[in-house]
């Protein structure tokens, strides 16, 4: 069957070059990068390869760089390690609402302990005004957490200001570019950030990867103690495979992104076009220049965006709703809720999200494929073609 | 315990929330890489620090010259000797 799978934000084939540099540290070169003896040092070696593969995507130095087990694992040691260590000189953080759930949550976590968390509004964009982070800054933040793209919506913050903000005011600035890295150029110093979240999962590196990128001056306190791996940041013998696998992804993704990038884009635009064009009551959703160049985001009118995936999936295409609430829980997107989505419209959410494998084929068949699987949900609606009266839903928070 | 006040250093490693055996094997690395009769500064919070670094220091033929007590964290410094 003809397929086409656009769901890259989600996961990402592990590339095939990716997978022949990990196998060996599954059996032959197995020994711990903490021993000693010869064996233990070249697996050392082969880690700290990695991790300026890593940095250097980013540009940033080995030195700064923690492995972790995904870029959640990343967002909770930025937010809770930062926390934990500055709460002497205060407990406010701040953090935007449409932020992943591992920085939301973390914040909410760190309530519980009587901190106090403050959650930025964003514009119909999903846009962090500067000037209103500006004013949320008290003299006891110490953390500001925004995400450099976000993963439902695609929207990419004007990082040079809210950096600026955080700098003036003399703040860590943490971003979650667990979207963004390895779709577009993200480089530390250019974003003027402190710490930095990256996932392999989004990258082509096995699942269950990622990274905290942290400035020297930053102090965080470890969430897993125990050894001295990650120079006694992160307890844990290492996932050496997963480790191999992410500095093989990244030095793969720094040599290819340039050209990558133009052909998301591409792809991305003649999807945005094709739906438009093809398909009447759409909201598209996020920035329409400032987003992920493999991004597409839509709401449709009076279907499930559920029922659309799963009619999508016969037909081999594969998207998402972009949101575990709506998927999962059957709550309303707190990222759509926040970007001031009728809830009616927000079920209807859909998310492409476009890798280097897709063709513009795979793109002519989902034009093909996707107004007619609308239309047949419609047929079936109760609401199609009804006036919605404004009612409040219970958002996902 | 010698308690010293606005001692000078010509390298600073900052362990603050880092605990052991990061207090030793951090500042080994450091002296490695520093002259004979230069100073470290190690900035920790780890109360098992004061004890254990003079002791390592004995054991290592390093000097260790004191500790002052900071607003969030200890200052111990260390003199390489050898």
């Amino acid at each position: 069957m003809k397929g086409a799978y656009l769901d890259h934000a989600s996961a990402t084939p592990v590339r095939k070059e990716v997978l022949e540099a990990i196998l060996p540290y599954f059996s032959e070169q197995f020994a711990n990068p903490s021993n000693v003896y010869d064996i233990g040092s070249q697996i050392k070696q082969v880690v700290e390869e990695a991790r300026a593969s890593v940095a250097g995507l980013i540009g940033a130095t080995s030195e700064e760089i923690i492995f972790t087990s995904s870029g959640a694992e990343a967002n909770n040691l930025a937010v809770k390690g930062v926390a934990f260590a500055k709460q002497k000189k205060g407990k406010h953080i701040i953090v935007s609402s449409i932020e992943h759930h591992s920085v939301l949550n973390s914040a909410r976590f760190l309530e519980r302990l009587d901190f106090e968390a403050t959650f930025l509004p964003v514009d119909a964009y999903g846009v962090v005004d500067p000037g209103r982070l500006a004013k949320a800054i008290r003299p006891d933040t110490i953390l500001v957490s925004i995400m450099h793209a976000n993963n439902e919506i695609g929207t990419i913050q004007p990082m040079a200001e809210l950096s600026a903000v955080c700098k003036d005011n003399g703040i860590f600035f943490h971003t979650d570019a667990a979207a963004s890295v390895g779709q577009t150029k993200v480089d530390v110093n250019e974003l003027n950030v402190d710490l930095l979240s990256l996932s392999g999962t989004s990258l082509g590196a096995p699942k269950g990867t990622g990274a905290l990128y942290f400035k020297k001056k930053v102090r965080l306190m470890p969430l897993i103690h125990g050894g001295i791996q990650e120079n006694g940041r992160r307890a844990g013998t290492e996932n050496v495979p997963g480790i191999v696998g992410l500095g093989k992804a990244a030095e793969l993704a720094q040599k290819e992104l340039p050209e990558k990038e133009t052909h998301l884009r591409k792809l991305r635009d003649l999807l945005i076009k094709g739906i438009s064009e093809r398909v009447e009551k759409v909201e598209f959703t996020g920035h329409p220049n400032n987003r992920l160049p493999g991004h597409a985001s839509f709401c449709f009118e009076a279907i499930e965006g559920e029922a659309l995936i799963f009619m999508l999936a016969q037909a081999g295409i594969y998207t998402n709703t972009g949101s575990a609430c709506a998927s999962k829980a059957l709550k309303t997107s707190p990222v759509l809720g926040a970007i001031g989505i009728r809830a009616d419209l927000a079920q209807g959410s859909t998310v492409f999200s476009i890798d280097a494998a897709n063709t513009v084929a795979d793109i002519e068949y989902v034009l093909e494929k996707l107004p007619a699987a609308v239309a047949r949900l419609r047929s079936f609606s109760p609401i199609w073609g009804k006036e919605i009266p404004e009612y409040e839903e219970d958002v996902c928070t | 315990m010698k308690f010293i006040k606005d001692q000078s250093s010509d390298e600073s490693l900052d362990l603050v929330c880092r605990m052991c055996p990061m207090h030793l094997l951090e500042p080994g690395d450091k002296l490695k890489c520093m002259q004979k009769g230069q100073i470290l500064e190690v900035l920790t919070d780890y109360d098992g620090a004061l004890e254990d670094i003079p002791d390592w220091c004995e054991k290592c033929g390093h000097e260790f010259l004191g500790l002052e007590e900071d607003e969030d964290c200890y200052k111990l410094y260390i003199k390489k000797k050898k």
